[in-house]
């Protein structure tokens, strides 16, 4: 998976060891944890100070779950690498990125114009999220 | 009406651009067609029994006279020369080419239109009362909430891939015009005790295989929350909504199962940690858009009284115009219902006819019905009559408007990939069967409903006559159901006994209409009688 790992971000990635989420009972120095679809992000808040890792599987790209899940970690101040795993393809990259993701490990290779191109798909949003952009409605009233 | 600006263009031109290089890549091979299809349909595009079908986005049914125009230049240039409104006020081409639909959808965008998430599991185009901005009975204009939740909605990264689609309607009248219960999240416009305005919310209601009537999650939100508190609607159900059983994934089902005051619970969490997120368009957002629904400039002195010497007119404007705000205006309803039609089909000539009557009469406005017609929504009554005569030349005078031949129906086994048995043939042999303008009128309002499978399309739940299309062992059979309705009065039909052969169901509707009219007390409508006698007269007639 390693060789298809896309990140957007200047820091050395995380080598810690991956903890699933279902096993953070017993581990509660994790710095690195796996969220499934049906995961609640919220119990991770009590260990966002410590984590530098979050991977939001997507076993299949057409479970939205993992939007939520990632945009409820940022909301709440996570400021780790936030991966997107398994089934991630261009065409939701934008997405993604919208909702906090900045690094990508997909099943399938994505070259990395495709990527600047899936991130650049929409000039302008109408939503304000987690990524920063000013929606439209900011920009019309300044 | 709404205008886009730059920003809205440059969003529909993006769309373009994104899907053409989508379509390539599916024409060159880059995308299997599994890997294609959950694309296309958040571009409305369906793979049908014959061809591509292109859904096109109508936002709250609302278009000016260049908007229909195009639309009908697309029927002729794309398909057979017509095309299809549905019961979302949207419009569907029934006979695409996939390598067309790039330069449709460029063509679209010219007029600042599109097909923008049509289908797929997503939020769906916002639907809305037709009559909305031109009513008698208005308490507030939904229109610029619809807006405001069109440009939300539209490429929400959070609700791409929901468990299942997801449909607003909104109004703002107490007659409800929307089927606005009957969605995934309805909404009143109301005015509160203080005379504030607000927006009542209704949560989990829908047609399908499982019919519900949305319960009221909130009773007064204020407008400048709509959005905060839709975002904390819609992830409460991407989060929690069933994705195990793609029957039990819309919001109806999680709302039932934990029920309304769990939901609500949960919600209002949520809401309360997103109003401190700063998501909310501010209110110059919102007077923004409020300023283009303002008035038409209509003309305070128009006359109201009209000659209606002509009978045939007399009667259309009878049964075909409602009342409008403004004194002498009405508002008139294009039946697409013609005797023997197709519901819901236009020809290319006749959409381009009525943009030009939009364009000289109607202050360059034309709504689409839920029930599958058109609206002109502010016509000088002075003018009724010369606008009757164009649109008798051209075939779109029906007077038939709620009667039994205003037939809602679905495309059905015709061309849907989903149908279970054909919609089309049967409306068509109802409305032949009940051919005669006087029994109509003498039947009275009379909501017919059509579905070819259980999927609802053509809202039968929602009928005080409705007709299910299922398949019986390899044959077509029609199951018929009695009493629901759309209104203020938002009933669900039962379903009355064993089914029927498609002449067996004409048959067995004409029955039940002989029990109404003898059965009858003053002033009843159809539905009205079925409520207060119940099934066994209409069983022993159709049965007996």
């Amino acid at each position: 998976m390693a060789d298809t790992l896309i990140r957007l971000r200047d820091d050395a990635a995380s080598t810690a060891p991956v903890i699933a989420f279902a096993d953070l009972a017993g581990a509660s120095n994790a710095v690195a944890v796996r969220l499934m679809p049906g995961d609640d992000a919220r119990a991770l808040l009590p260990l966002l100070g410590q984590l530098e890792l979050v991977e939001v599987v997507f076993p299949g790209f057409t479970d939205g779950r993992g939007y939520s899940a990632a945009r409820i970690l940022r909301e709440y101040g996570y400021a780790g690498e936030l991966r997107a795993v398994g089934d991630v393809g261009i065409d939701q990259l934008s997405h993604y990125h919208r909702t906090g993701f900045d690094a990508f490990a997909p099943d399938q290779p994505i070259a990395a114009e495709a990527v600047r191109k899936a991130l650049a798909t929409w000039p302008q949003v109408y939503q304000r999220t987690v990524d920063g952009r000013a929606p439209i409605w900011a920009l019309r009233h300044g | 009406m709404y205008q886009y600006d730059q920003y809205d263009q440059a969003m529909v031109d993006a769309r373009v651009a994104e899907f053409s290089d989508q379509v390539a890549r599916r024409l060159s091979g880059a995308l299997s067609e599994e890997q294609f299809r959950p694309l296309r349909l958040k571009n409305g595009l369906y793979l049908q029994l014959h061809a591509y079908m292109l859904r096109v986005a109508i936002p709250y049914g609302t278009l000016n006279s260049r908007q229909l125009r195009k639309l009908g230049d697309i029927a002729d240039t794309y398909d057979r020369g017509y095309g299809h409104f549905t019961t979302r006020q949207n419009i569907q081409y029934n006979w695409i080419r996939l390598e067309d639909a790039p330069a449709i959808l460029a063509d679209l965008a010219s007029v600042g239109m599109h097909a923008i998430q049509t289908s797929g599991n997503c939020i769906r185009n916002t639907t809305a009362d037709h009559f909305a901005g031109a009513a008698a009975d208005e308490v507030a204009d939904p229109r610029p909430y619809a807006e405001l939740l069109r440009q939300w909605s539209t490429f929400h990264p959070e609700f791409d891939y929901l468990p299942r689609k997801f449909k607003v309607a909104i109004i703002g009248s107490a007659t409800d015009r929307a089927a606005m219960k009957l969605h995934d999240i309805g909404i009143q416009v109301v005015i509160n005790a203080a005379g504030e305005e607000g927006l009542r919310i209704h949560v989990g209601g829908g047609m399908g295989r499982t019919p519900m009537i949305a319960p009221v999650i909130r009773e007064f939100l204020s407008p400048l929350q709509m959005v905060s508190y839709l975002e904390a609607c819609l992830r409460v159900y991407n989060r929690y909504g069933r994705r195990d059983n793609k029957y039990k994934a819309r919001i109806k089902i999680l709302v039932h199962e934990i029920g309304a005051d769990e939901y609500r619970r949960q919600v209002e969490e949520e809401f309360a940690h997103i109003l401190t997120l700063g998501l909310e368009p501010p209110p110059a957002e919102l007077d923004r858009i409020k300023a283009q629904f303002a008035d038409p400039a209509f003309d305070p002195v128009a006359p109201g009284k009209i000659d209606l010497s002509d009978p045939d007119f007399a009667v259309w404007v009878d049964q075909n115009v409602h009342p409008h705000k403004a004194p002498g205006y009405g508002i008139v309803t294009i039946s697409l219902k013609p005797v023997g039609g197709i519901p819901g089909d236009a020809s290319a000539d006749q959409i381009r006819l009525i943009a030009d009557i939009a364009r000289d009469h109607s202050f360059d406005e034309v709504r689409v019905t839920h029930a599958q017609n058109l609206v002109l929504p502010h016509v000088r009554r002075s003018d009724l009559y010369a606008i009757w005569q164009r649109l008798d030349a051209a075939g779109l005078a029906s007077a038939n408007l709620d009667l039994i031949g205003d037939i809602i129906a679905c495309p059905g086994l015709d061309y849907c990939s989903l149908a279970n048995a054909r919609s089309i043939p049967l409306a068509q042999k109802i409305s032949a069967r009940f051919a005669d303008g006087d029994r109509q009128r003498d039947l009275g309002e009379l909501k017919l409903k059509i579905s070819g499978c259980i999927n609802a399309c053509g809202h039968h739940h929602a009928g005080h006559i409705g007709v299910l299309g299922v398949d019986r062992k390899g044959v077509e059979n029609y199951q018929l159901l009695f009493g629901g309705s759309e209104g203020a009065d938002t009933s669900l039909a039962t379903i009355i006994g064993p089914g029927f052969s498609e002449d067996g169901v004409v048959d067995a509707i004409e029955r039940a209409t002989g029990v109404y009219l003898a059965q009858r007390a003053a002033g009843e409508r159809f539905l009205d009688t079925w409520r207060r006698i119940g099934a066994t007269p209409f069983k022993e007639a159709i049965y007996g």
